[in-house]
C-alpha cells in the first residue's frame, strides 16, 4: 500500500528538540491565559459599568475577537501593527493574537456566568455596605470564576492549539515552529508532524486532568 | 494617508478568496455533519464501553492543533499516491475535523430527548428508525442546532488556516496583497471586515436562536 519507508528513528532522535519546543508552547499557552483572564475580567467590567464607551469598547473587542479567524488575529499583531511604527517579534505577535482572542472567548463566558448568579446577591452586598467593586470582588467574582471554570479549561486546550499557527509568522522556537524546522532539513514531514501531534495530544489531555483535579480540590463546596 | 495603491481587480481578487473559504466550508460543513450525526448517533447507540474507540479517535481531532492536522493529511495522501489537490485534501482533513466536534453536538443533542418520551413513542409502536425520525430528530434539533452554528463559524475561521497548504483563500489573497501593495493595515482590515460580515449576522442569529428556543422558558 505504501511505496515509502518510515524514518521514525529520525523523529525519535529529535525528540528532545520538540520537547524543548513543547515547554515553549505551554509557555505561551499559559502566559495568553494569563494575559486573557486578566484582560477577561476587565472588559466584564467595563460591560458592566454603564458607561458606553468602555462598554461600546468591550463589546467591539469580544465581538471582533470571536468573529475573525485567530490566525487573523496574529497577521494583524505580526504585520498591522506594523504600519503604527509597532514591530513586535513572532513571539511577542503570536502572544498579543493569542491572549487578544482569550480575553474575547472567556468575556463572553463570564458574562453567561454572571447571568446565573442572581442579581439580589450584588444587592444584598450594597446594602451591607459594600462598594459595587467590593461587592464585585468578594461576592459575584469568586463565583463567576467557579462557573465559568470549565469552559476556562476548553479556552486553555484552545491556547495550546492555536500556538501551533505561530508557525505561520516565523515563529520557530515553539513546538510547531521546532517540527516545521526540522521538516525543512530533512523532508521527513509525515514522521516529524506525526510525532508533534503526539505530543499535542499529551499536552492537551495532561492540561485537561490537571485542570479537572484542581477543580475537583478548589470546588468541593 | 487615505491614499491607496488598492484597486477593483485587487478587491475581485479579494472576493475570490472569500469564495474560496466559503467553498471550504460549505464542503467541509457538510460532509462532516453528515458523519458527525452518523458518528454521534453510533457512539449513543453503542454506549460508552463500545464506542471507546471511535471516541478516542475522534478525541485526537480535537486535541491536535488543525494546522498539524492539514500537514498530517497533506503528508499522507502523497505518501499513498492518492494525488489530492490541495483543495481536497483541505476539505477531506476539516470533514474530519468538523465530525469530530459535530459528534459531540448530535451526541449532546440525543442526549437531551428525555427516555420517557422515547419510551413512550416506541410502547405506541413506532419502530426505532421512525422514533429517530418523528421524535428524536424535532427535539435535538432544538437542543443542537445553535451549537451547530456555532461550529459552522469556528469551521469557517479555522479554514483561514488550509492557506499553510497553498490554497488562496480570503486570508491568504489579502497576506499576497499586502506583500505587493506594503500596506498591511489597511488590507487586513478589509480582510477582517469580509469575515466579521460573514460570521456576525450568523453568530447573532444562532444566538437569538438559542434564547429563543431554550427549554423551561
Amino acid at each position: 500500500m505504501f511505496n515509502y519507508t518510515f524514518h521514525w528513528n529520525q523523529a525519535l532522535r529529535a525528540l528532545p528538540q520538540m520537547l524543548d519546543g513543547a515547554l515553549v508552547t505551554l509557555q505561551i499557552a499559559l502566559l495568553s491565559m494569563a494575559i486573557g483572564l486578566a484582560c477577561a475580567i476587565a472588559l466584564t467590567l467595563f460591560r458592566l459599568s454603564g458607561n458606553r464607551i468602555l462598554g461600546g469598547f468591550a463589546t467591539a473587542w469580544v465581538e471582533i475577537a470571536r468573529n475573525t479567524p485567530a490566525l487573523f488575529q496574529i497577521y494583524m499583531a505580526h504585520f498591522g501593527l506594523g504600519n503604527f511604527g509597532i514591530h513586535l517579534s513572532p513571539y511577542t505577535a503570536l502572544l498579543v493574537g493569542i491572549a487578544f482572542n482569550n480575553a474575547g472567548y472567556l468575556a463572553e463566558n463570564f458574562r453567561g456566568a454572571l447571568k446565573a448568579i442572581p442579581d439580589t446577591q450584588t444587592r444584598a452586598a450594597r446594602s451591607l455596605g459594600m462598594t459595587s467593586l467590593q461587592a464585585f470582588r468578594y461576592i459575584v467574582l469568586p463565583q463567576m470564576l467557579r462557573i465559568a471554570f470549565l469552559p476556562a479549561t476548553n479556552q486553555m486546550v484552545w491556547a495550546i492549539l492555536m500556538t501551533s499557527l505561530g508557525v505561520t509568522v516565523g515563529m520557530n522556537t515553539d513546538l510547531a515552529g521546532v517540527t516545521q524546522e526540522l521538516n525543512a532539513r530533512s523532508f521527513r514531514t509525515f514522521e516529524f508532524f506525526a510525532l508533534a501531534a503526539v505530543i499535542y495530544y499529551v499536552i492537551a489531555k495532561a492540561v485537561t486532568l490537571a485542570a479537572r483535579l484542581f477543580a475537583a480540590r478548589m470546588f468541593r463546596y | 494617508m487615505f491614499e491607496t495603491a488598492l484597486s477593483w481587480n485587487d478587491l475581485a481578487f479579494l472576493a475570490q478568496g472569500a469564495a474560496m473559504t466559503l467553498a471550504v466550508t460549505a464542503v467541509s460543513v457538510a460532509a462532516g455533519t453528515v458523519l458527525g450525526i452518523l458518528f454521534g448517533v453510533l457512539r449513543f447507540q453503542l454506549g460508552p464501553y463500545w464506542a471507546a474507540p471511535l471516541t478516542f479517535v475522534l478525541d485526537i481531532f480535537r486535541s491536535v492543533p488543525l494546522l498539524i492536522q492539514l500537514v498530517l493529511g497533506n503528508a499522507l495522501q502523497s505518501i499513498m499516491r492518492l494525488g489530492w489537490g490541495p483543495f481536497t485534501t483541505s476539505c477531506v482533513v476539516l470533514s474530519l475535523y468538523t465530525a469530530a466536534y459535530c459528534t459531540e453536538i448530535v451526541r449532546g443533542g440525543i442526549g437531551a430527548v428525555p427516555p420517557t418520551t422515547r419510551r413512550a413513542a416506541r410502547s405506541l409502536g413506532l419502530t426505532w428508525f421512525q422514533d429517530m425520525r418523528y421524535i428524536v430528530f424535532p427535539l435535538a434539533t432544538r437542543v443542537s442546532l445553535p451549537a451547530w452554528i456555532g461550529l459552522t463559524l469556528g469551521v469557517m475561521k479555522d479554514s483561514a488556516l488550509v492557506l499553510w497548504l497553498g490554497l488562496i483563500e480570503l486570508l491568504r489573497a489579502s497576506q499576497i496583497l499586502v506583500t505587493r501593495l506594503q500596506e498591511p493595515l489597511f488590507i487586513l482590515i478589509i480582510c477582517g471586515a469580509i469575515y466579521f460580515i460573514i460570521s456576525f449576522p450568523v453568530a447573532r442569529f444562532g444566538g437569538y436562536l438559542e434564547k429563543r428556543w431554550s427549554p423551561n422558558d
